[in-house]
């Protein structure tokens, strides 16, 4: 008896030191992925490019404010995370970091005075990024970047999540691989490249990729099938990138790049949060390197040859066929369809070029959660003016002349029309969605 | 108070089609560009949104896209004797004001002149004799060749994107197109609209009687489309609300679609807006400009914007009056025939046949501003003078723009104007109606001119700008040939009716109705500083630092709409500056 209580004993101060050391021995920060030359020197500009390519300026500046200065809120499922201000201001910035600290904050997701970041910062993905590019960001947002006095808000998630060791564990789980990029030795330059932006850099896996039970991304390459197949954020579907209905499997591989450096090509256009990554990170971006992504996510596809063959003559869909008599007692979805959007989007639901967007097989329209859907109808959409398209194309927002009900109607008739198969959508998921926009 | 802004290499004045074309070509050199616009800001999301732009009461009846006379206008008169009174109520011209200008609201019908308009003086004498012309004509020659502008409005065409079926390619006839055009380079960027009922109809009966139809050309799209600068259009559905009414479509060629936005991306360039320039400043010498001082609405200041370069890009009748207002060129006198500045003003003179069909139905509400066919079997180049005892032709067209119930009602004469009788018409006739338009060219004369008001003053206290104009015998009888050549093959349709609207002998020129808002001529181009204002690069004659842009520059009025001259006419003088003036800012000539 007494030994038993001796063992619990121990096991009880066992576990109360292994606690201790969990959250107060500092993590180990891992170092340089390669060993650079000690005269290295990022060329001039290449840190600018990481930068674009890593799309830091999206979260760490706010809405009219200065650049990189922090203080953007992000909504996540745990609450507001308020971004930090990653300027060479020394008091409120990053100006004290040295590169290993840096290195840390990309690879490991601690500061340098061992506090976790939370995941809204992609350091699963930043871990990728090759040592030269890390000693170029890091030289630019020291040299390049104005330092910036902005004391942002802290972020304080509610209880379990504002206990930021507990993050040390989900790191075993997210981001404990070995850093840096190993290229796939099967496939040629082109497609390594672009493996390397989209898992590295890019993040694309962060709002495209499922998550797994514990919130981590589903696969960090393309080696785990749930990898790239879609994902939600702040309750938007990111759509599927790899399987046969997806954009980048049935487009060209030039129609993918075009879409990622000027947010649409001959089918389709960027809304929302993905406008937004056109906008500021992928439009910057060399025509190779987003030929690299574009011919990456089409190697990994995992629909197989069906994806390419379509049809040589364009089917008459019975949408079509309706949407082309227009008979008075019509449904209520189609003929607001034709009161409304057919005059851009005519009655086959493909558009013109690359103007208007096709609405049959578009990933918006039939996605999981209708919220984008309802947002665009409601609020209308802008196209980011690009070197390539300079246009800021818009669409109106019919959030004044449609009700709830109708545009549940319209939503409806989209999601099920042409070859679209998606469920109905309900005017309680657009009032949801009208909402949101009058906080 | 007034305030000086920081100097730029380039002013323009006006924010339209030649501010943004000269705006891009200059920011393209490097240049500090700034466009200053009297009007807003607009754009067609959202100025132009649907459902909101679609609105006949609002844009198309209570011109909501028009400048208010009360704002800017001119007096009018109609001869030497008479006196001027400001035009107060919009009728028979609309000018735009806004980003865009007139390129936001207009029905898109673009040509390229006839060959012999651009030597007009000299093909009549030689072909005619000079005693076709009547005496008190001051037609004369364009100091530029066709073979010259032909790349320019090639250019500009691509810019803008136009439709249309080319009628010949370098020389070679192409079956479909006009026979009649001056050889193009190329063909049309997209390929023609398709015509509604009416226009089909039009063409097969002209093709009976032997002309020459071919689908009208314009800024409408026919299909996705994209320019040299990569701005986009997206094709038509025959809406029938472009003339008066921004295009919510991005399917009407405008500034706004077809430059504006690469032009923003432009860090040297900026544009204000409710700037209203109220005059060109010269230097003390008088023989460059300095800048020029415009009226900051938004602050109720005048502002001193000094520049290298100063480019007048604003509407045909406000260049003219900045001109004058400034100061720079002999403002002309016709009773000495002497001077520059405002002489040789034209206008547009338009007559036709409406044809009522018990058994047709045109669905007027399908259409576009450049829909339709037209034949040129009557244009300048195909017209003996001597014989018919006028100089100039027309071009006629057969193609609904739009059956809004306020404009496109047309009822059979005799039917009553109000009360149940007109009901009953309405109901008999709407959408049972067509049209056949013959455009017609005006030549200039001594008494048709512009000048500085001696009475009436705008709300800047400058003298309005003075319009005398009136219909010359000449017109008339062009008109009057119209008619007997279009009547047979109006007749030839076999309509239920037939009702002519051409002016006769001793019509006055009436400022109520619509007419057409192609204004021309007051700063024309030439190769005499005794009979022009601006040398061929549309340059000043006074003021090397000076270009003016527009269908003032036209020294008669053509027999077509005037955008695609005015587009090619900006581009040829874009070129230019670019290549020759830049280099080494001098007089070109």
């Amino acid at each position: 008896m007494k030994k038993l209580i001796r063992v619990l004993g121990v096991l009880v101060v066992l576990g109360v030191i292994a606690l201790l050391a969990f959250i107060f021995v500092p993590v180990q920060r891992t170092g340089p992925a390669t060993q650079l030359a000690a005269d290295f020197k990022p060329a001039k500009g290449q840190g600018e490019y990481v930068m674009r390519a890593g799309d830091c300026m999206a979260c760490h500046t706010n809405e009219g404010g200065k650049p990189f200065a922090g203080g953007r809120a992000i909504q996540s499922p745990m609450g507001t995370i308020w971004t930090t201000n990653i300027t060479p201001d020394k008091e409120t910035g990053i100006g004290n970091w040295s590169l290993d600290d840096f290195r840390a904050a990309l690879y490991d997701g601690v500061t340098p005075n061992g506090t976790h970041l939370y995941p809204a910062m992609p350091y699963e993905n930043y871990r990728k990024m090759s040592e030269e590019d890390i000693v170029a960001l890091y030289d630019y947002f020291m040299h390049e970047v104005e330092p910036v006095s902005n004391k942002v808000e802290e972020t304080k998630l509610g209880f379990p999540f504002n206990l930021r060791f507990g993050l040390r564990a989900w790191n075993w789980l997210a981001a404990s691989y070995a850093p840096g990029f190993k290229p796939n030795a099967g496939e040629d330059e082109q497609f390594n490249r672009g493996k390397y932006l989209v898992e590295g850099a890019a993040h694309c896996a962060a709002c495209h990729s499922p998550r797994n039970l514990f919130m981590a991304q589903d696969g960090i390459d393309e080696t785990s099938k749930a990898f790239l197949t879609g994902g939600e954020i702040d309750g938007y579907t990111a759509p599927d990138l790899r399987g046969p209905a997806s954009g980048p499997q049935k487009w060209t591989t030039e129609q993918t790049a075009a879409y990622l450096s000027t947010a649409r090509n001959a089918h389709s256009t960027a809304t929302g949060e993905m406008m937004l990554v056109v906008r500021d990170s992928l439009q910057y971006m060399t025509h190779e390197d987003n030929m690299a992504i574009a011919a990456y996510l089409k190697k990994i596809g995992t629909g197989g040859e069906q994806a390419a063959a379509a049809p040589a003559e364009p089917v008459v869909t019975e949408t079509q066929k309706m949407l082309t008599e227009a008979k008075p007692d019509m449904p209520l979805g189609p003929r607001l369809y034709l009161d409304n959007c057919g005059g851009c989007h005519f009655v086959t639901g493909k558009g013109a070029g690359e103007t208007f967007p096709e609405l049959d097989g578009n990933s918006l329209v039939t996605a999981k959660s209708p919220k984008g859907l309802i947002s665009v109808i409601l609020h209308g959409a802008e196209l980011p003016s690009t070197a390539d398209r300079p246009m800021k194309l818009r669409m109106q927002g019919y959030d004044q002349r449609l009700s709830d009900e109708e545009i549940a109607a319209l939503a409806t008739f989209l999601r099920e029309g042409w070859t679209n198969k998606a469920p109905a959508v309900s005017a309680a998921d657009v009032k949801a969605v009208r909402d949101l926009a009058h906080h | 108070m007034a305030r000086t802004e920081k100097k730029k290499d380039v002013v323009l004045v006006g924010f339209g089609w030649t501010g943004a074309i000269m705006g891009i070509e200059l920011a393209n050199e490097g240049l500090e560009v700034l466009a200053l616009e009297r009007g807003h800001d607009q754009d067609t999301v959202p100025n132009f949104q649907y459902p909101n732009m679609i609105d006949e009461l609002k844009y198309g009846i209570r011109y909501g896209m028009m400048e208010k006379p009360a704002n800017t206008t001119v007096t009018i008169r109609r001869s030497l004797d008479e006196e001027a009174l400001p035009y107060r109520s919009l009728g028979t011209f609309l000018l735009g004001t806004g980003v865009g200008g007139a390129g936001t609201h207009w029905n898109g019908l673009n040509w390229r002149p006839m060959q012999s308009e651009y030597r007009l003086k000299s093909y009549v004498t030689e072909k005619f004799g000079a005693g076709v012309m009547t005496e008190d004509m001051t037609i004369q020659d364009y100091p530029m060749s066709y073979e010259e502008l032909e790349p320019h409005f090639d250019r500009f065409e691509k810019v803008a994107g136009i439709s249309g079926t080319a009628g010949n390619i370098n020389g070679k006839i192409v079956e479909g197109g006009n026979p009649f055009e001056a050889p193009r380079s190329d063909e049309y960027p997209m390929p023609a609209m398709p015509s509604t009922w009416d226009g089909v109809k039009f063409r097969d009966a002209a093709k009976a009687a032997g002309y020459h139809p071919f689908p009208s050309p314009g800024g409408i799209a026919s299909k996705d489309y994209k320019n040299e600068y990569n701005m986009q259009m997206g094709p038509c559905n025959h809406c029938g609300f472009c003339e008066r009414y921004g295009c919510y479509n991005y399917s009407k060629s405008s500034p706004q679609t077809a430059i504006i936005d690469a032009l923003k991306r432009k860090k040297n360039f900026e544009y204000r807006v409710n700037s209203e320039v109220l005059r060109v400043e010269k230097s003390t010498d008088g023989k460059t400009v300095t800048g020029v001082t415009y009226f900051d609405h938004k602050t109720g200041e005048e502002v001193f914007q000094p520049a290298d370069l100063v480019i007048l890009t604003a509407f045909a009748l406000n260049n003219v009056h900045l001109m004058l207002v400034s100061g720079i060129g002999q403002p002309y006198d016709p009773n000495t025939n002497e001077g520059v500045v405002g002489r040789n003003y034209a206008y547009q003179i338009t007559g036709g046949y409406t044809l009522f069909f018990k058994d047709e139905d045109f669905n007027p509400f399908i259409g576009t501003g450049a829909n339709g066919f037209c034949i040129d079997d009557f244009g300048i180049d195909n017209i003996d003078f001597a014989k018919e005892g006028f100089v100039g032709g027309a071009y006629w067209r057969a193609g609904q723009t739009n059956g809004q119930p306020g404009r496109s009602m047309p009822l059979p004469a005799g039917t009553p104007s109000w009360g149940a009788g007109w009901k009953k018409g309405i109901g008999e006739w709407y959408g049972h109606a067509m049209s056949i338009g013959a455009h017609g060219s005006v030549m200039s004369y001594r008494g048709h001119y512009l000048d500085l008001d001696p009475t009436y003053k705008d709300r800047h206290g400058r003298p309005m700008l003075r319009m005398t104009y009136n219909w010359h015998p000449n017109e008339i009888r062009q008109t009057q040939f119209m008619k007997q050549k279009m009547e047979p093959v109006a007749k030839s349709m076999n309509p239920t009716t037939m009702q002519e609207g051409f002016k006769k002998e001793g019509a006055m020129f009436d400022v109520r109705p619509y007419q057409t808002t192609h204004n021309t001529g007051g700063t024309v181009t030439g190769d005499d500083p005794k009979t022009s204002v601006l040398n061929r690069y549309l340059q000043s004659w006074d003021c090397h630092n000076l270009f003016v842009m527009g269908a003032n520059t036209f020294p008669q009025n053509t027999q077509y709409n005037p955008t695609g001259m005015v587009g090619g006419l900006a581009y040829w003088a874009a070129h230019a500056i670019r290549k020759d003036y830049l280099p080494n800012p001098r007089p070109l000539v």
